[in-house]
């Protein structure tokens, strides 16, 4: 079979991103990484020709699966994410008959990184998913009550698996982005319970998207050697830094989550720096969103 | 259990009553096989740390230049689920960042937290009874830390220390780390919506409630060794 242009591209993009690393002398890039990294920070740059506070390439793909209800696929430089958000029927819980479930799964396979082991989630695993089902519940996406059917009888219960196929670090902003994405995307068919046989009936013809009020985005950052705050660290960095922070702002400026788990203290002008570039990152992600959905009307 | 007295009549001061610490203690010591032990009390909620370390580690977790920290969170009932790995996640990063784990390369650090009541503040009652527990382990530290819960509620005022029920009622609730060297934040776990001025108020009172902490952590070190 001929090989795709497409496919070609990509890679040969992947030959010249090998060349590129190991243009830079290995013993710098292996024997001494921080003092590596150090030189490249002292002139406000990074090894890979990035600013301190610009994020990698972020390249959107939403749609990619076409069995499930909604889904997209998000690349941010190398780390590439994808998400499926199926839809089940279920009883609304107990505690609160007028509301559906949602629940967010982040999976970390071998494939994606060297890091992770075949086997039960590790934590980090575990952590992200805890993290995104955080954002989904302060930021307040959606209204849980618009996945209920009936009250205390029958409600939709979003599935959304997170899978990373490719880790280089960041993976919470990618995920964040592409559930999203996928979250616009969805499209459930109606449902009705018919009254007479108490069993719901679906209605594959017609299909409606789910109403998304907040747009939550994340910004990450790495602290360096105690001081330095550079957005949206690659793997190695992520690897060498001291400290993370990540904050989740809506599009109203409104705070979801300062997820900071330890590391370097930080003062709170650095804080404040964080949020503010966490406010220009959500407009950015925004305008690519919207941009991505126009041109899938457009087909 | 200890009870708080502004709560016993004089509910007109309940504002002033929540812009301060409930009241907390504390018992090192406590358990004789650990190396480090410690038991932590915020009005009714209580957690139990034990520490052993520096000790042998499995070949998988060991790395060559520091110890490893484990830290298992035990729930009251039940198993650990997603939320207690979230939540060690956090306690071990603001632990590794204050233990100086390079003085022992290839060994490994655990801390065991058993929660023995909830009544709100959980991490910052977990924090401050690994940080006590870690100074009775006589671990080197480059700082000491402690854990500082406030919540905002549907009016906006913030509220110190918040109670199981007070948390359920507010709209946000924020857990701050405070190291005390610089009074920075060295961790930051949020739930809720609330806007950039809500956070570093909330920052500037857990900061200022911080103080009472370390003089805390201060007097009860000076007690323990003066006596014997």
């Amino acid at each position: 079979m001929l090989r795709r242009p497409q496919r070609a591209s990509k890679l040969h993009q992947r030959v010249m991103n090998t060349n590129s690393l190991t243009q830079a002398p290995w013993h710098q890039t292996t024997v001494e990484p921080l003092e590596y990294h150090r030189k490249f920070l002292k002139e406000n740059c990074r090894p890979d020709g990035r600013e301190l506070g610009e994020f990698r390439t972020t390249t959107l793909n939403i749609g990619s699966i076409t069995t499930a209800d909604g889904s997209a696929l998000v690349k941010l430089g190398n780390t590439t994410i994808i998400c499926g958000i199926k839809g089940e029927l279920a009883a609304p819980p107990a505690d609160a008959p007028d509301k559906g479930y949602i629940v967010p799964n982040v999976d970390l396979p071998p494939l994606c990184s060297s890091r992770f082991r075949p086997g039960p989630p590790g934590e980090q695993a575990q952590a992200a998913s805890q993290f995104i089902a955080d954002v989904i519940e302060n930021s307040e996406m959606l209204q849980r009550e618009d996945l209920c059917i009936e009250k205390g009888k029958l409600s939709w219960v979003l599935y959304c698996d997170i899978i990373c196929l490719d880790y280089d670090g960041n993976i919470l902003d990618a995920c964040i982005i592409a559930l999203l994405a996928s979250m616009k995307n969805v499209q459930l068919p109606e449902v009705h319970v018919n009254e007479q046989t108490g069993l719901a009936e679906v209605n594959m013809k017609k299909k409606r998207h789910l109403n998304i009020v907040k747009h939550p985005v994340a910004a990450s950052f790495a602290v360096f050697d105690n001081s330095i705050l550079i957005v949206d660290p690659t793997s190695d960095e992520e690897n060498l830094s001291t400290g993370f922070i990540t904050v989740v702002i809506d599009e109203e400026e409104k705070l979801c989550t300062v997820h900071k788990p330890g590391g370097t203290p930080l003062s709170n002008e650095k804080l404040q720096d964080c949020i503010n570039r966490a406010i220009t990152r959500n407009k950015e992600v925004c305008k690519l969103l919207n941009k991505v959905m126009k041109s899938m009307k457009a087909k | 259990m200890v009870c708080l007295p502004l709560d016993a009549g004089a509910h007109k001061f309940r504002h002033m009553a929540d812009r301060r610490l409930r009241e907390f203690g504390c018992e090192q010591n406590l358990l004789s096989r650990p190396d480090g032990s410690a038991s932590f009390v915020q009005g009714d909620t209580t957690v139990v740390v034990g520490i052993y370390g520096p000790a042998e580690v499995k070949v998988s977790k060991e790395s060559y230049d520091r110890a490893t920290l484990e830290v298992i969170l035990k729930p009251k009932v039940g198993l650990p689920g997603v939320a207690e790995r979230s939540r060690e996640q956090f306690i071990r990063e603001t632990c590794e960042a204050a233990l100086l784990t390079a003085l022992h390369p290839r060994t490994s650090i655990v801390l065991i937290l058993q929660v023995i009541h909830d009544d709100g503040s959980l991490l910052s009652c977990c924090l401050n009874s690994a940080c006590m527990a870690a100074m009775d382990a006589g671990l080197n530290m480059r700082c000491l830390f402690c854990g500082v819960t406030c919540a905002i509620d549907l009016d906006g005022n913030i509220i110190l220390d918040p109670t199981a029920k007070q948390e359920k009622e507010s709209r946000a609730v924020l857990t701050f780390a405070i190291d005390s060297v610089e009074r920075q934040v060295m961790m930051s776990s949020t739930k809720g919506a609330f806007t950039t001025a809500e956070f570093h108020q909330s920052i500037a009172i857990c900061q200022k409630a911080a103080e009472s902490i370390f003089q805390f952590y201060r007097d009860s070190v000076g007690r323990r060794y003066s006596k014997s």
